[in-house]
């Protein structure tokens, strides 16, 4: 496994951020959108916008993501649906998720954003990056679906965005993020009292990092070198504290077997790869 | 009529496409009257409840569907003379024509029920019984096909996404090629559709299973099922289906009232015809040999089952309960005696981007075991739960791993029911000494073992 380069912010203005690659002293600057300082890590940015032309191809690199829609989809779906959010005559019709305000974080080129709004939900996605947003802006426009594209880190979205959504889904993005508390308190901010929030990730055990990490990257090539750094994984119990410590109640932990022959995912009592959480925020929050 | 396939980015965007007939083309996906979310093509039994089906699931109450059926859909009046074309309707089948709401129009006509069923074997003494002999179970249906289509009908018509086109006969199908193609339809007449789904139920001879170029894998039994309504000489609790193996094939005699029944007789092509040129009474007077004339057994074959009978008795399985046998026939009705090849044939692809194969055009059994449409049936209602979850979970309703879902569990259960009928006619079709030792020593012992009787009804009840 490659070493990863460990990068450190130094100064923050508008639009261009500066960066000291602490392996070799080099100023390097990434030009990105975002402002202020976020748990998003640049050197993942860059990988991410190698991948914007990607995003779309249900066979192409990110196969694994688009096929995981098949259990994250009714995860969020039957998590709402059981946490009584939905009313009754949306259940078992073709929006059942209508009219629920949704934030995906982390959203990417619109992967899970699009099939949640065409579920009826008002959605909001957030990426640190442009490239992967400008993608999915076109795609669901061509597709007729609003969708509300922010270019945001979810700390600086929370700010102004204090209680607002009936659900907060973060899909394959914890193990890209650095701070995860702070990354938690912000998605928590955001919901209402009662709200939910979706995660799923991957574990931080041997397992993980050798299937999830190297077979996906390095025998594969399902997602691309770099995408992954494997310190940053996190265990369910570890995470379960954070949600704790935000006022978040864990409802269900599963886990999830990606089959790599077959391209499908599969619910599993096996945490010890990939996983998936609902949470929901104390009602007096 | 279609040559390029046409893409949905195509229909959405203005892409600019070159010729005039793919101008032409673009014109008719982009026009809203002409393109469709699914378009199920074939009105029979199987397609005209497959539409009334999607078209009643709330999940898919945002699609619009057409059903295309190539001949003129006749206004049906339910005559007094019973059709000499019924179907046994497993309790599966029942469940999914009470849930659609068809069931009652059904019941509010004619219907008969089965509460047993009788096997035996003509040439030794064995034979199998299905349900109590307290005639409290109910082991299927007997319903005319006419009724059964009438009643489907009936409700499709209440369905307001659902459009229904007869007289429409598909001339060609143009499969997408690329993930995002659609599929496109062109009808004898010229008028054009393009949909996102095609459901090929057009039966048998399947043009969209050969638009599909499926690897299809089918013979000919050789053999002709004669059809008529019989008659019996006297009124009686008529709710037992007679099956008995005869040299040439099975006949089977299906319960329709206290006086008569549905027959189906599986001879040779030859026989077939001699049997339609009869006199009525002739007919008769060979349908009572048939059904109760004994034939003559070896030897060999009668021992050795009588030996079996005492080895079942030491180890206290049941044998040989009460045994009924039909009354005497009297007549049967005039003009109901026909005869319809009868094959086998399953296709190894049920789907393909952008469509799939139900009923009888993804298989076709011989009927002696009643099963052929109840597949058809069994396949509706997989295909109905899988289009309703990849809609729920906001997938396309073409979506492949979903589709892949309804391919592999129906021929996870079709091709063993298939293999079971086809092993049950080719252990029958012979009168070959050991293999019918063989065979009477089979039925008696799934007739004394209950759990296996069990498996075997449950296995045709889905
Ligand atoms: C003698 C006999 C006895 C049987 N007994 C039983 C029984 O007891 N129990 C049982 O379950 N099954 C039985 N079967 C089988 C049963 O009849 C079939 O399984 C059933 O009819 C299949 O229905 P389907 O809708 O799939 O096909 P079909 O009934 O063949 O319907 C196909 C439809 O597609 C239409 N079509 C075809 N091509 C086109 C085109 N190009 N454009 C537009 N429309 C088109 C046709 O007009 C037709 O309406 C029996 C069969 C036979 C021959």
């Amino acid at each position: 496994m490659k070493k990863s380069k460990k990068w450190m912010t130094i100064d923050v203005s508008l639009n261009i951020r500066q960066l000291i690659d602490t392996n070799t002293n080099e100023f390097v600057t990434v030009f990105s959108l975002f402002s202020t300082v976020g748990t998003i890590d640049s050197e993942e940015v860059e990988n991410f916008q190698k991948l914007a032309a990607e995003w779309w191809n249900p066979c192409g690199p990110l196969k694994p993501l688009h096929s995981m829609n098949k259990l994250r989809i009714p995860l969020v779906r039957d998590g709402l649906i059981n946490e009584g959010c939905i009313a009754i005559v949306h259940v078992r019709t073709s929006t059942p998720l209508k009219g629920m305000s949704v934030l995906d974080v982390g959203c990417g080129g619109g992967i899970l954003s699009e099939p949640l709004a065409r579920l009826g939900a008002v959605v909001t996605g957030l990426d640190a990056t442009s490239n992967a947003l400008d993608v999915a802006r076109k795609h669901a426009k061509d597709n007729n679906l609003a969708i509300n594209y922010m270019c945001s880190s979810v700390e600086e979205f929370s700010q102004n965005n204090i209680g607002k959504f009936d659900a907060v889904v973060a899909s394959e993005v914890v193990e890209h993020v650095t701070e995860k508390a702070s990354f938690i308190a912000a998605c928590s901010k955001c919901l209402k009292p009662s709200g939910s929030i979706f995660i799923t990730t991957l574990n931080d055990t041997f397992l993980a990092h050798f299937l999830g990490v190297w077979m996906a990257e390095n025998m594969l090539s399902l997602v691309p070198r770099g995408t992954h750094q494997s310190e940053k994984f996190v265990k369910p119990h570890q995470l379960q504290r954070i949600l704790e410590d935000n006022g978040l109640r864990t409802k269900l932990m599963h886990g999830m077997i990606y089959n790599f022959v077959t391209n499908n995912w599969s619910w599993s009592s096996n945490r010890s790869i990939n996983y998936a959480m609902h949470a929901v925020k104390n009602a007096d929050l | 009529m279609f040559k390029i396939p046409l893409t949905k980015a195509a229909r959405l965007n203005s892409v600019v496409l070159k010729g005039p007939r793919l101008v032409l083309l673009r014109a008719i996906a982009q026009d809203a009257t002409k393109h469709y979310d699914i378009i199920i093509a074939g009105g029979g039994m199987v397609g005209t409840t497959l539409a009334c089906t999607l078209g009643k699931n709330q999940i898919l109450s945002n699609k619009k569907l057409l059903l295309l059926e190539g001949s003129k859909i006749k206004q049906q009046s339910i005559s007094d003379k019973y059709s000499n074309r019924v179907v046994s309707i497993n309790l599966g089948t029942h469940k999914l024509l009470n849930d659609i709401g068809a069931w009652s129009f059904i019941a509010k006509n004619r219907f008969a029920t089965v509460r047993r069923m009788q096997v035996w074997d003509a040439l030794s003494d064995s034979s199998i019984t299905f349900g109590s002999s307290e005639h409290t179970d109910t082991v299927s249906y007997i319903v005319e096909n006419d009724l059964l289509l009438a009643a489907v009908s009936e409700e499709a018509k209440k369905c307001n996404n659902l459009s229904i086109m007869d007289g429409a006969k598909v001339k060609n199908y143009q499969l997408p090629i690329a993930q995002d193609d659609v599929v496109g339809i062109t009808l004898e007449n010229g008028e054009c559709f393009t949909c996102d789904l095609l459901l090929g139920c057009d039966g048998v001879n399947s043009s969209v299973r050969k638009a599909m170029e499926a690897d299809y894998l089918s013979w000919s039994y050789n053999q002709m099922g004669v059809v008529a309504t019989v008659r019996f000489c006297e009124k009686f609790n008529n709710e037992i289906a007679w099956q008995r193996f005869l040299p040439n094939g099975p006949i089977a005699l299906l319960p329709l009232t206290e006086e008569l029944s549905s027959l189906v007789w599986s001879t040779t092509p030859d026989e077939a015809k001699r049997l339609l040129s009869l006199t009525n009474q002739d007919f008769v007077a060979e349908l009572n040999t048939a059904i109760s004339g004994t034939f003559s057994r070896s030897s060999l074959v009668l021992q050795a089952t009588s030996a079996f009978d005492t080895f079942l008795r030491m180890f206290n399985c049941s044998v040989d309960q009460v045994r009924a046998y039909p009354p005497k026939v009297q007549d049967i009705d005039s003009g109901s005696r026909a005869a319809f090849p009868l094959g086998f044939g399953h296709s190894s692809q049920y789907i393909r981007q952008g469509v799939a194969l139900v009923g009888d055009a993804a298989h076709r059994i011989h009927p002696l075991a009643g099963q052929g449409v109840n597949l058809g049936f069994g396949d509706v209602a997989c295909l109905n739960k899988i289009l309703g979850d990849a809609v729920y979970s906001a997938s396309a309703i073409s979506n492949m791993d979903y589709l892949k879902g309804y391919e592999s569990e129906r021929q996870k259960h079709n091709v063993p029911t298939m293999l079971a009928v086809e092993a049950l006619h080719r252990l029958y079709n012979t009168k070959f000494t050991p293999i019918v030792l063989l065979r009477s020593l089979g039925l008696q012992t799934t007739h004394a073992l209950e759990p296996i009787k069990r498996a075997i009804r449950n296995q045709a009840a889905v």
